[in-house]
């Protein structure tokens, strides 16, 4: 039986992200929470290949798996009305402070538990926009990997072939098995939740997976496991809008003309 | 305000409206404009189990014992981004209704699973001659051995010529009036069974609208639904049960419309302010919410009592629930369109598609004048029973 | 780890209490009071407190003498022996922090038949060019290329290590850091040595919403990725001087791979890679019609450059994903972004708000776009973009 394990992440609405003027600091009170964008993709691939393999009369499992506050057994729950079979919340106050080492760490940590053949992660989260973990859960793992994922072109019991997008092109890789990928939003189209997993969701027993549960020393987890450091947030310089112009569009095309002649644009 | 669904009716609730908001809306008038049919945003709805809320458990579906309720709620959400879409649903709940009503055990057992998993029907009454007057029908279903042949073209099918289930109403005995009708399930493709030009519409133009043409089309006697001569029953027990259904669907247009409104009225700015600070729109907008809510009330009332007790006096008031929200919806779309002013009447806005859509509800499954005969003669029935 | 208030420092302002998480801090008598078993360490408290009267302190040490670790490397990407733009910029920062060091700054190129990448890069003010030449490094593969260079790290010890925010950066470079237990910073805007002798990292978090200042005070080497055009482009070498070319040994045992590469083919629509370019001219919704990018592409032409989208236009099936410029699609920050019919919803600024000058057209006076936009046009972009691509035909042609 193939086992899939999709990573989500449980982020802010970002439309909603607000700063504290006084303490530059995000207020997260009140706050909406989603599935980071860029994993509904990936838990939308995961359970494409468990319906193609299922055609095949092959079974397999999806199981996402999150690391986050206790609120993002949320997050779980709503992959499982999307198709996920189980969810597995990695939460503990020792992950606390993780930085993108310490987080590839012990997802990769839970993932060995697992035993999956196929890993899919989103491209980056749209909070710390890093896109590091996916790959760097495929070297702590010592799996194979493939970034940027935009197709499944096929797959069997011993490899993966992928269609990659790169800046230039595609390119056509073939990854064996076991193996992480992470997918970007051309790959498919999400669907949305169906009844069947809403009652599903609303069931489903979700076990709290702490450091000791997943084997994860210390000084491997956490801040004591975070190589980088933040050391301080601020509020980027706003942008503000500039000129307006208005009226009849050969006047407006003319002055733009002129704008971007000064600009040396042209 | 708060109907009191089950936790289940909420799920369905909110997994409609998802399939509204992100797949139907941004597509609603793509389709508008090109006729054609949405089987993409067809394949999410089944994808979603939405099928299976009018189904009961036994047959693959997920009814809870609530199918009115459950396909108003589903209809009112898929309505409120596109009413011709939210079609393809509503329509095959309606060719359902006959099999779930006079169906054997063994009809039940063959369609009703395929239809929990998508697979679209149709009801086709109507004909040329034959509309408020559905007594006048004159397809035939002439028996032959173990097989009837039918003969006859039926009108203005909905999900014509994309549903694989046709629930089919034709004369078996001319000479028994109303008790000569009999209903028969006929499938996609049977040799004999066509399909005439598809409709250009008004409104509702992403939902298919098509003649079915009968010659000599042969099925087997047990595709007959019921006992012979009872089809005009079940297509009346039908109308009961289907009517706040399609108040549901005027219901959702309705409130798509006025939400469209209530934004507009926020954003547009005239004489210095946005136009909703000035009384005489908020209380347009006042009169167009009642209405709807009043609407809503009532739609969900009839549903409830219907799933609870399968009444038999329940014909005058599904008649009200589909009457009253139809002309709901015709007045609220006119009003909503007129809030938005000159740019209600442009294409390039989304209200005037709602004006279109909302009409045919004042019109099919019983004219409004149908209804509200209905209605009458239930009242007068009523007192003479000395009730 | 221990978290502790300084008295002298606090003045009982209420700002940490605030922003405490796991609601942990009561102001008892003007003195901050930390609860400890409620606190996780997150830091907002440090962050918000202006007057840094609030210190965690965490037991760690670094493993090794950090000393030994100098230099700063730029990964000189490379596509079929080409060095990739990006490389250039970085040259320029690594130049800077290298000098802040008093240190050599040295770019390392791995693949195969190399010479005239490292010609290309001799022009430039670089120490010293490595060289790891190999036919199984050719082409770019995750596993060979992190490998290598996290072998090269632990054997030359670089302090600092730069490399372009491409799809391959920031594919095998997380893999570098975890090998070397160091710390990886993405998407970089700003790099400094700070007093204490670090590399600060200042990069933009939540789709630019908020910026970070990163560091990495116990391991090596400290490693950060830049997008292109991010850093100007180096000055070329004004001493005369020629880096050094040293060809390091590849080591076979280190190209062991689960990867196969097939096939690669080129996107063929011959319009300029967002990411690359220095003008772009977007649409959205508000074109209307798809065909309608054709206009768009006219008016990128003239200028020299791409042809951006905003997430609606690309889910509509108007213009291919790779086009897509916002949170779900690129970030861009070209010298000048023109966006035509967008509204500006939050995702989409996400993207581009970095842009030098933003343009917007757009029919609604209202439309958020215009709240960041330097110069607002309100007016139908469809009458104004043709019209402004004739003038602009019509100015060239005269000089």
């Amino acid at each position: 039986m193939m086992k899939i394990v999709v990573c989500i992440k449980q982020v802010p609405q970002t439309t909603e992200v607000k700063i504290d003027p006084e303490t530059h600091t995000l207020i997260r009170e009140g706050v909406d929470s989603q599935i980071n964008p860029f994993d509904l993709y990936a838990l939308e691939e995961g359970v494409r290949v468990k319906e193609r393999l299922e055609a095949e009369g092959e079974q397999s499992v999806v199981i996402a798996l999150s690391m986050g506050p206790p609120q993002a057994e949320e997050a779980l729950r709503e992959a499982i009305s999307l198709g996920a079979d189980e969810g597995i919340l990695l939460s503990d106050r020792a992950f606390a402070g993780s930085d993108t080492w310490a987080t590839s760490y012990a997802l990769a940590k839970a993932i060995q538990k697992i035993e999956p053949q196929l890993v899919f992660c989103g491209m980056q989260a749209i909070d710390g926009d890093t896109g590091q973990v996916g790959p760097g859960i495929a070297v702590h793992l010592d799996y194979g990997q493939a970034a940027y994922v935009a197709k499944i072109e096929s797959l069997d019991k011993r490899k993966i072939v992928v269609k990659r997008l790169l800046e230039n092109g595609y390119e056509t890789v073939a990854v064996r098995l076991p193996a992480v990928l992470t997918v970007v939003k051309e790959i498919n189209e999400p669907r949305t939740p169906s009844l069947r997993g809403k009652m599903n969701a609303k069931k489903a027993e979700i076990p709290i997976w702490k450091a000791a549960d997943i084997g994860a020393p210390e000084d491997k987890i956490g801040l004591l496991g975070s190589p980088t450091q933040v050391i301080k947030v601020f509020c980027p310089p706003r942008r503000e809008g500039g000129e307006k112009w208005s009226g009849e569009a050969p006047e407006l095309a003319d002055k733009l003309a002129e704008l971007l002649k000064e600009m040396e644009v042209i | 305000m708060d109907y009191f669904f089950t936790e289940e009716q909420q799920f369905m609730r909110d997994v409609a409206k998802e399939i509204a908001e992100k797949k139907i809306r941004p597509v609603a008038a793509h389709y508008d404009e090109t006729g054609e049919f949405p089987w993409p945003e067809v394949k999410a709805m089944a994808e979603a189990d939405l099928f299976r809320v009018f189904i009961d458990e036994k047959y693959e579906g997920m009814s809870g014992g609530t199918p009115i309720t459950n396909m108003c709620i589903v209809t009112e959400e898929l309505s409120k981004a596109c009413g011709g879409i939210s079609l393809a649903f509503a329509a095959t709940g309606l060719g359902t209704m006959p099999i779930l009503i006079s169906g054997s055990e063994e009809q039940k057992e063959k369609y009703l699973p395929r239809i929990a998993s998508g697979t679209l029907a149709a009801f086709a009454l109507t004909e040329a001659n034959a509309g408020s007057d559905a007594s006048g029908i004159q397809t035939r279903a002439v028996e032959d051995g173990d097989s009837f042949i039918l003969n006859g073209t039926k009108q203005w099918i909905t999900n014509g010529g994309e549903a694989e289930i046709y629930t089919v109403f034709a004369v078996t005995d001319p000479d028994r009036g109303a008790r000569g009708v009999s209903a028969f399930i006929v499938e996609k493709d049977t040799p004999g069974f066509t399909f005439g030009k598809k409709e250009d519409k008004l409104g509702i133009r992403a939902s298919a609208t098509r003649e079915l043409i009968f010659q000599d089309c042969r099925i087997p006697a047990e595709n007959m639904l019921g006992r012979r001569g009872t089809g005009f029953f079940t297509a009346m027990k039908t109308f009961d049960m289907s009517r706040p259904g399609v108040g549901a669907q005027a219901l959702g247009i309705a409130q798509g419309a006025l939400d469209l409104a209530v934004q507009y009225s926020r954003q547009r700015k005239q004489f210095g302010q946005p136009i909703s600070s000035f009384q005489g729109l908020r209380f347009m907008l006042a009169d167009m919410a009642m209405k709807v809510e009043a609407a809503r009330a009532l739609i969900y009332s009839v549903a409830r009592w219907l799933d609870k007790c399968e009444p038999k006096k329940a014909a005058m008031y599904s008649a009200m629930a589909k009457c009253f929200a139809s002309d709901t919806a015709m007045e609220v779309t006119v009003n909503a369109l007129q809030v938005f002013g000159g740019y209600g009447y442009m294409k390039e806005y989304p209200i005037e598609k709602y004006m279109r859509d909302a009409k045919i509800t004042q019109i099919y499954e019983g004219t409004n004048q149908i209804q509200r005969d209905e209605i009458g003669r239930g009242l007068i029935a009523a007192a003479a029973q000395g009730n | 780890m221990s978290i502790r208030v300084i008295k002298d420092k606090c003045n009982g302002c209420t700002l940490c209490e605030r922003v405490c998480p796991q609601g942990g801090i009561t102001i008892v008598d003007k003195l901050a009071t930390i609860a400890v078993e409620k606190c996780n360490f997150c830091g907002a408290c440090v962050s918000a407190c202006r007057f840094r009267a609030i210190t965690i302190e965490i037991d760690k040490q670094p493993k090794e003498d950090l000393t030994q670790y100098k230099d700063v490397w730029v990964f000189g990407e490379q596509w079929r022996g080409k060095i990739a733009p990006v490389v250039f910029e970085l040259i320029n920062a690594g130049r800077q922090l290298a000098d802040a060091r008093s240190s050599k700054l040295a770019v390392i190129v791995l693949g195969n038949n190399l010479d005239e990448a490292a010609a290309e890069l001799s022009d430039y003010p670089v120490d010293k060019i490595f060289l790891y030449e190999s036919p199984e490094l050719e082409d770019y593969d995750p596993e060979r290329y992190s490998r290598v260079l996290a072998d090269l790290c632990r054997e030359l010890k670089p302090e600092i290590v730069l490399a372009g925010a491409t799809t391959t950066g920031r594919s095998f470079l997380s893999g570098v850091a975890i090998r070397l237990y160091t710390g990886l910073t993405a998407d970089c805007t700003g790099l400094s040595i700070g007093e204490d002798g670090l590399l600060h990292q200042v990069r933009p978090a939540f789709g630019g919403n908020i910026m970070a200042e990163i560091v990495c005070p116990y391991t090596r080497p400290q490693m950060a990725t830049v997008r292109h055009k991010v850093i100007p482009v180096s000055p070329k070498s004004s001493d005369g001087k020629k880096p050094e070319v040293i060809r390091l040994t590849p080591k076979p045992q280190l190209f062991q791979s689960r990867s196969e590469i097939l096939d690669f083919v080129e996107r063929v629509d011959g319009h300029v890679n967002i990411v690359e370019a220095d003008v772009i001219v977007s649409g959205g919704r508000g074109i209307q019609d798809p065909s309608n990018f054709a206009l768009l592409e006219e008016l990128a032409d003239a200028l020299g450059g791409a042809v951006g989208a905003s997430r609606a236009a690309v889910d509509a099936g108007w213009i291919p994903y790779a086009h897509q410029v916002g949170q779900t699609g690129k970030t861009v920050c070209p010298k000048l972004y023109i966006a035509c019919g967008i509204s500006g919803a939050v995702q989409h600024l996400a993207g581009m708000s970095s842009s030098d000058t933003i343009i917007a057209i757009n029919k609604d006076p209202n439309a958020p776009i215009f709240q960041v936009a330097d110069y607002g046009i309100v007016g139908d972009c469809l009458e104004i973009v043709p019209l402004l691509t004739k003038k602009i035909a019509a100015m060239r042609g005269r000089t």
